[in-house]
């Protein structure tokens, strides 16, 4: 049975303080749930998403029944997180384009159109709008927070800045911080929009346009970094478009023409994605990112900043995940060890790159079910 | 869920409340054991994906890592016991596996299959490999790549300057003191670091 998702949008009065001492004026979350609330209000799971998602994670909509949840292959009703026994919820970040306050909207007081005047936010920040949405759900203790990549950062944050109302969180092909290298990819992206002659200082909604010509850029390089060499080569390899009849090995000796398929791919999804994601998003989020660092308040200590953390944990990695390795997982299992917290870690060796933990895999998917069904057990 | 004999002997080697780390833990069984019945808490170490899921169904956390790189992410004398049941014959490097063991823990207990039990001395007198009970794989499709004898790794524990706290035979679910390289199918050794003493 097809799981139907409602979207819901909740109105928050009281601005929100934000790390870098700037406040986020009143603003709304868009949000879905999944499942009922019990009686003890136990059993709720809350789900990050990272940059390009929403708060859509299970489920179709009633009147578009082609748009699936971006994690409907592991939430849903008889899913590893199984919203037959969990009430699971998704909650789109402030500063994203996908329904919650964002740059594309007008500041409440000016009614000016925020563009780049939207403020920096942190992922200690979404955490604390997230938090602010469970109070007013009633939902004081979560049975798990869950994400991958920049999601997984948001659980690992709750464990660190609420540690007493998260009892498991599963943290998914993410990272303690973001690697020089990663900086560097983030940063190549953010020029590639900022320097697009329609960004206009993000402030190109008064123009009228839109920097796509950044945004497909800043598309396919993340992309490129989302797949693994070898996932790319199964899939594109070196094969052409269209071979050129009569031509030596069928190039058609053009510096811009599309022949290669694993150019045409990537036009493809650069194209999509400039269709739909804001500009001034994809700096905030990648930002966001950039500056996630737990350590940093503690002298660079990763084990001393999980001093505090009292929740279980599921760390998993995956392989050929270069953008997110296991290396950097590894490293947070360590740190989790030095204060004997509970944690599992499992290392699954897939193909896919970063994107794998969007993927079928049953060894994956299977952990998962199995972790949160010892979860369930315990609310019983 | 029931251990067998010979885990359920090496469950009465570990201390109540131990903090335990059980390198190649297997489905879980042991530690599982460990800590509902005699309070003890820690970790399991384990490589193989089917057997990581059994560990999580059961509810113990389970660490997928490869023992061949070593245990860098642990801790000197961070484990009351580090566990070593039937893992010692899977690994290459053996002996900085067992110097890591006592480095780790405050005491070792490294459980194998005896080679020098006398079904299978009689067997290789007949000119052929062992197949028995605890030795079960043809000697052309095994998982072992080693197989050793109570009496090597005394001598293999006192080169590489550990102390041997106690070392026994099991068979059957029975300690064998007596001339255990003859009679037991496997070997248990308890460990510790000399310098540690």
């Amino acid at each position: 049975m097809t799981l139907v998702a409602t979207p819901r949008r909740m109105d928050f009065s009281a601005p929100l303080p934000l790390r870098s001492g700037a406040t986020l004026p009143p603003y709304w979350l868009a949000y879905e749930t999944y499942g009922e609330l019990n009686a003890e209000r136990s059993n709720a799971v809350l789900v990050c998403h990272a940059l390009n998602a929403s708060h859509h994670v299970a489920g179709v909509y009633a009147d578009q029944p082609q748009n699936r949840g971006w994690w409907d292959n592991m939430i849903g009703p008889g899913k590893p997180v199984d919203t037959d026994r969990f009430f699971v919820i998704g909650i789109n970040n402030p500063g994203s384009c996908f329904g919650s306050t964002g740059p594309m909207h007008a500041h409440p007081e000016t009614g000016e159109i925020y563009g780049s005047d939207f403020p920096v936010m942190t992922v200690e920040d979404w955490v604390d709008a997230q938090a602010r949405l469970l109070d007013a759900l009633g939902i004081e203790r979560l049975a798990a927070v869950m994400g991958g990549s920049l999601g997984g950062m948001q659980a690992l944050s709750w464990t660190l800045q609420y540690p007493e109302r998260v009892r498991n969180a599963a943290v998914i092909a993410s990272a303690p911080n973001l690697s020089a290298e990663n900086i560097a990819f983030n940063e190549v992206a953010r020029r590639a929009i900022v320097t697009d002659p329609d960004f206009h200082d993000g402030h190109f909604h008064r123009h009228g346009v839109v920097p796509r010509r950044g945004l497909r850029i800043a598309r396919m390089i993340g992309h490129i970094t989302y797949l693994s060499d070898a996932a790319m080569n199964e899939k594109f390899g070196r094969e052409l478009r269209e071979a050129v009849a009569g031509s030596a090995g069928g190039y058609r000796f053009s510096t811009r023409d599309i022949e290669f398929q694993i150019e045409s791919y990537l036009r493809h999804q650069g194209e999509k994605f400039s269709d739909y994601f804001d500009a001034n998003t994809y700096l905030l989020i990648t930002r966001a990112l950039d500056y996630f660092d737990p350590a940093r308040a503690h002298g660079g200590n990763l084990a001393a900043a999980f001093a505090a953390a009292r929740a279980r944990y599921l760390l998993v990695s995956f392989s050929t995940d270069w953008r997110f390795s296991p290396a950097r997982s590894r490293e947070m299992v360590e740190a989790l060890l030095e204060y004997r917290r509970e944690v599992t870690y499992a290392e699954i060796d897939a193909p896919h790159g970063h994107d794998a933990f969007l993927l079928d895999d049953p060894r994956y998917l299977g952990a998962v079910r199995a972790w949160f069904d010892r979860i369930a057990r315990g609310l019983a | 869920m029931s251990l067998g004999p010979r885990l359920l002997h090496i469950a009465r080697l570990v201390p109540e409340g131990s903090r335990v780390l059980d390198l190649g833990c297997g489905d879980g069984a042991l530690l599982d054991f460990l800590q509902r019945e005699k309070g003890c808490s820690g970790y399991g170490v384990e490589l193989d994906d089917a057997n990581v899921l059994a560990c999580i169904g059961r509810g113990i956390n389970v660490l997928q890592l490869d023992l061949e790189e070593g245990l860098a992410m642990f801790r000197d004398a961070s484990f009351d016991v580090v566990l070593q049941i039937d893992t010692f014959q899977h690994l290459r490097h053996a002996e900085a596996m067992l110097r890591e063991t006592v480095r780790v823990g405050r005491t070792g207990i490294v459980a194998f299959p005896n080679f020098a039990h006398w079904p299978n001395r009689l067997s290789v007198l007949r000119g052929r490999m062992p197949v028995t009970r605890r030795l079960p794989y043809a000697w052309y499709d095994t998982p072992n790549i080693r197989v050793g004898t109570f009496r090597d790794f005394q001598l293999l524990a006192d080169k590489l300057g550990l102390r041997t706290l106690d070392a026994f035979g099991l068979h059957l679910g029975r300690e064998v003191r007596f001339l255990p390289n003859l009679r037991a199918g496997t070997a248990v050794f308890r460990l510790e670091d000399r310098g540690r003493g």
